[in-house]
């Protein structure tokens, strides 16, 4: 199996919205697994959506059991029409692509999410998740949603990393 | 292969600045590379690689009449290197309390001692005049593992300064 090209900016396909899964079939976890050999490739990808190799479909792969320094999270998940269900706190915290080459920037997400998302079986599944791993959901599923991270770079100025107050 | 030049213009802030300068880059068919735009002290700068075909002598004489037309000084100086060059911080530093004579240095000094190297400062000062706030923010890299820079910013801290550091785990997807 080889992995898929990946899309990068300009490309205005990157900017399409995604439609849902409907049919839970062998093709499906066909295109998973490609999915996922195309996000080893990547250079140290924790995520990768379908629409990033052309595929507009809400289909995302998650993993961050293997960052440098050991985050909170539930291993490789296969994430089928996911939703956000639920957002506390938020957290600037600093972002690349494999889609957007060569550039990192700041982006404010939310720290705690309840997630819930169909595996490629079609089954229910709900997740708590926090700080790099709720990033990295957000990060794919804005791309089923057409948006890439470079849409919420935040200014350096923006300084949401320590608020004190002084009197 | 054209040439880069670093172009450096400073002086009273006025909106359009911007505008009038990559105006008139651009009419000449020069490019824009990076650029940072601050202002401090409520004054206009600005640092932008700029090429083309133009060399720094007419580039100097291309733009000065805009410069002092806007009451900037211009400097532009012929540099190494170009663009795809970014180094992905891995540590950033946050210093703040107290504004104190030496703190810049004590702090960059104990940083660069333990080769830490610096991407990205910012130096401010919040607070107001009669209780000003030093605040400073470092994004930079380094191979010692954080125990060894904790170490090395420990007798700041003995000291009174407010430094931490912490890890930037950069997220792909």
């Amino acid at each position: 199996m080889e992995p898929l090209p990946i899309l990068t900016i300009p490309d205005e396909r990157l900017k399409q919205v995604s439609e849902e899964v409907t049919v839970f079939d062998d093709e499906l976890r066909a295109f998973v697994e490609q999915l996922e050999l195309t996000r080893q490739q990547g250079p140290a990808a924790v995520g990768i959506a379908a629409p990033q190799v052309g595929r507009f479909q809400r289909i995302a792969i998650v993993d961050c059991s293997n960052t440098r320094k050991p985050v909170p999270n539930h291993g490789n998940l296969v994430l089928i029409n996911p939703e956000i269900v639920h957002w506390e706190g938020y957290e600037v915290g600093r972002e690349g692509c494999l889609s957007v080459p060569d550039y990192t920037g700041n982006v404010i997400r939310a720290t705690q999410i309840r997630l819930k998302a169909q595996d490629p079986s079609g089954e229910e599944h709900e997740y708590e998740m926090e700080g790099y791993e709720a990033r990295a959901v957000q990060h794919e599923i804005d791309h089923l949603d057409g948006v890439l991270f470079i849409d919420r770079v935040v200014s350096r100025r923006t300084d949401l990393f320590k608020r004190k107050v002084y009197r | 292969m054209n040439n880069w030049y670093m172009l450096t213009l400073t002086g009273e802030d006025r909106p359009g600045i911007v505008a009038r300068v990559t105006r008139a880059l651009f009419e000449r068919n020069m490019n824009l590379g990076e650029a940072s735009m601050l202002r401090l002290g409520g004054n206009f700068t600005i640092m932008m690689m700029v090429s083309g075909e133009m060399d720094a002598q007419t580039l100097e004489a291309t733009l000065a009449p805009v410069a002092s037309g806007l009451g900037l000084s211009l400097h532009i100086d012929p540099m190494q290197g170009g663009l795809h060059r970014h180094v992905v911080p891995n540590l950033m530093v946050r210093v703040s309390g107290a504004d104190r004579a030496g703190i810049v240095a004590r702090v960059t000094g104990a940083l660069a001692e333990a080769g830490f190297n610096i991407l990205d400062l910012e130096s401010d000062v919040a607070g107001s005049a009669e209780r000003p706030v030093y605040l400073m923010q470092i994004a930079g890299v380094a191979e010692a593992p954080l125990e060894t820079l904790e170490a090395a910013l420990e007798p700041l801290r003995q000291e009174g300064i407010d430094v931490n550091i912490t890890p930037i785990e950069m997220l792909v997807g």
